[in-house]
């Protein structure tokens, strides 16, 4: 049985001009010690489908649908018993390590935090616990840096922090929203090498929400791609990324800057993210899609098994042969940009 | 920080002598002389001229400021009033404490209301409560000092006769001229003003608490806190109330030290002898030395929080060091 089961999750938020829907009907589930990687432009939903799960989200909000954690609903969980799952079963981790740790307290303070808001532990022993997971995400001089404020520590020192904290339960799940976004590129390798040693060591799963499908193709197990609030390709990493299906992903994958500089151009997809608050009929996509027919403008495609395969589904109307033919064509693109 | 206090005290003098010396000049741009005043009805030139040379404006300004400093730094005496030759230490230090009294009583009254009603409206904006806040805020911030002091003292003074519509009581007991005093009747000669005072501030604060905790409950270390399962109440006292207090204890810090400067308009109202109204009565009989020693008072009150807030602020946001 998969460790966190999601169905059917919708997350819409009353606002001033109208509702919301942030998310629309996503589905997805992650095995024990495994790698889900969600995609998808600014604003697609990734982050407040995890936010959903944690129970996180502020303001006028609607959820449906369920989140299936060990065979509990965290969505119709009452809220004194999710705490109890929030940073000790699962964690979370931020995208700007610069603002999500609390400037006027120490770092050690709020490690301890962590550990003595789920374990009877006395300070001292809360206080080892901390030291333990600063060296494990090694900081260096890390028995010095525990009464250290956050505003001591660069960006990527801090989201070292944010990763000994969100580990320091021993959690089963971690979702990481971007964890390496603020980040700069040394950086980002830096830690998503820690994060993937991490995960063997302690076996947790991971939720890596991104958009980088570079980060994807390296940690990933299964893929979601979200586009405006829905999937639209979603499968094992292998599947979605050598047998795309879905013109999204297409965009996606082009849209990576390769190292072969002379002539070389960044390939966008054109447009931006239609609005949530009034989304386009049919296929959300039609709007962008340089393959949109008259169908894609009225019906919403639904949710299907694509190239065989039960666990790889994609939501466009294109006929099979034209999508295996555009998939093969950028996967020999890549190919040969790698090669 | 040895380094700091000492770097601090340099502007505090510097600050000093730009405040007496701007009070100077002011005071003898007044075509007012304060000798002809002092001499009496239908005085003679002569008598004028001695008048003038006992108080000894019949100096330049310049030496006469240089006077006042030498008075000040050698004997720690600020002089005698033009008026009455009284010590200008002891009117002052007479009047102190009823200001005192006042800021401080006020102060109180109106951060235990600003407190629990700011954080109340953050936390459940748009709600009756907060709408019927923002309402009272409006009429707080609306409604002057003055005419909230007279119907206070009205209604609940004359009409109802619950308190005493005017005057002061020492705290300390009663002393010469004075019919009461001790804590009970201070406290009850004081309540008027203390809400009279405070309904301003009360308005203000709400206003700036509301906005500074909407702000903070907005901050990703306060939803980082929620993630790690911090319940409710622990997320507010221990991450968003410690930061969203930091700039209160700022604005706090100066509007205490400005009010202690005199709180001229419920003094006058409430008809409290305290330094606003000592400034009033200082100011309309020219009397050059009274002026200027509320003056320094005052100065000296803002200099003094300023340093407080500063050392307070270091020590509450780990962001400021001082040096």
């Amino acid at each position: 049985m998969a460790l966190l089961d999601v169905r059917d999750l919708t997350t819409h938020f009353s606002t001033d001009d109208g509702v919301v829907r942030a998310v629309d009907g996503v589905s997805f589930s992650v095995e024990k010690g495994k790698t889900l990687a969600i995609v998808g432009e600014s604003g697609s939903g990734k982050s407040v489908t995890c936010l959903t799960i944690m129970g996180l989200n502020t303001g006028r909000v609607q959820t449906t649908g369920q989140a299936m954690f060990d065979g509990t609903d965290l969505i119709t969980l009452p809220k004194r018993e999710l705490r109890e799952y929030r940073g000790k079963r699962i964690s979370m981790i931020f995208q700007d390590p610069m603002t999500s740790l609390n400037p006027v307290h120490t770092i050690g303070r709020q490690l301890r935090e962590a550990v003595m808001l789920h374990e009877g532990a006395t300070k001292a022993q809360a206080n080892s616990r901390a030291l333990e997971m600063l060296r494990a995400v090694r900081i260096p001089r890390a028995d010095a840096r525990l009464d250290d404020f956050p505003h001591q520590f660069s960006g990527g020192m801090r989201q070292r922090v944010m990763i000994a904290m969100a580990l320091i339960n021993n959690p089963d799940l971690l979702i990481a929203d971007e964890p390496t976004t603020a980040l700069d590129v040394t950086t980002q390798a830096q830690i998503l090498r820690l994060m993937n040693e991490l995960q063997r060591d302690f076996g947790s799963a991971i939720i890596l929400i991104t958009h980088d499908l570079g980060v994807v193709a390296e940690t990933a197990d299964d893929v979601l791609v979200m586009y405006a609030a829905k999937p639209a390709e979603q499968g094992a990493c292998e599947d979605v990324f050598y047998r795309p299906h879905h013109p999204y992903t297409w965009g996606l994958m082009r849209s990576l800057p390769h190292l072969t500089p002379v002539g070389s151009e960044l390939k966008p997809i054109p447009g931006t993210p239609p609005s949530l608050l009034n989304p386009p009929s049919g296929c959300r996509f039609h709007v962008r899609c340089p393959y949109a027919m008259d169908v894609c403008r009225t019906v919403e495609p639904a949710l299907e098994p694509a190239s065989g395969d039960s666990r790889h589904l994609a939501a466009c109307h294109l006929e099979e042969h034209v999508k295996q033919r555009e998939a093969e064509l950028i996967v020999t693109e890549m190919m040969a940009d790698s090669a | 920080m040895i380094r700091y206090i000492i770097r601090r005290l340099l502007w505090a003098i510097v600050l000093f002598l730009a405040v007496t010396i701007v009070t100077y000049v002011i005071f003898y741009l007044i075509p007012v002389d304060p000798a002809r005043l002092a001499a009496g009805r239908n005085p003679t030139p002569q008598e004028v001229k001695n008048v003038a040379h006992y108080l000894g404006t019949d100096h330049p300004i310049w030496y006469q400021y240089g006077l006042f400093l030498k008075r000040l730094v050698i004997d720690h005496s600020l002089g005698y009033s033009f008026a009455n030759r009284q010590s200008v230490n002891s009117t002052i230090f007479a009047a102190a404490p009823v200001t005192i009294s006042l800021v401080l009583g006020g102060a109180l009254l109106w951060m235990t209301i600003a407190l629990p009603v700011g954080v109340y409206s953050a936390l459940h904006p748009r709600s009756r409560t907060d709408r019927f806040a923002m309402a009272s805020v409006l009429v707080g911030i609306s409604a002057h000092p003055v005419w909230i002091g007279l119907m206070l003292s009205y209604i609940f003074g004359f009409r109802l006769e619950l308190f005493p519509i005017q005057g002061y009581c020492n705290l300390k007991g009663s002393i010469a001229g004075q019919s009461c005093g001790g804590p009970a009747d201070w406290f009850y000669h004081m309540i008027l003003p203390w809400i009279a005072f405070a309904v301003l501030y009360a308005a203000f604060y709400v206003r700036m608490i509301r906005a500074n905790v909407m702000e903070t409950l907005n901050e990703d270390y306060v939803r980082t806190a929620r993630a790690k399962g911090a319940p409710e109440q622990r997320v507010m006292i221990q991450h968003v109330m410690r930061n969203a207090m930091l700039p209160v204890v700022t604005m706090l810090g100066m509007d205490i030290a400005i009010a202690l400067g005199g709180a001229v308009l419920i003094e006058s109202v409430f008809g409290l002898p305290g330094l606003g109204k000592l400034t009033i009565t200082g100011i309309s009989t020219f009397d050059l030395p009274i002026i200027v020693g509320t003056v320094v008072f005052a100065s000296i009150m803002v200099i003094v929080f300023n340093l407080i807030v500063d050392i307070l602020y270091a020590w509450i946001d780990p962001r400021i060091r001082l040096a």
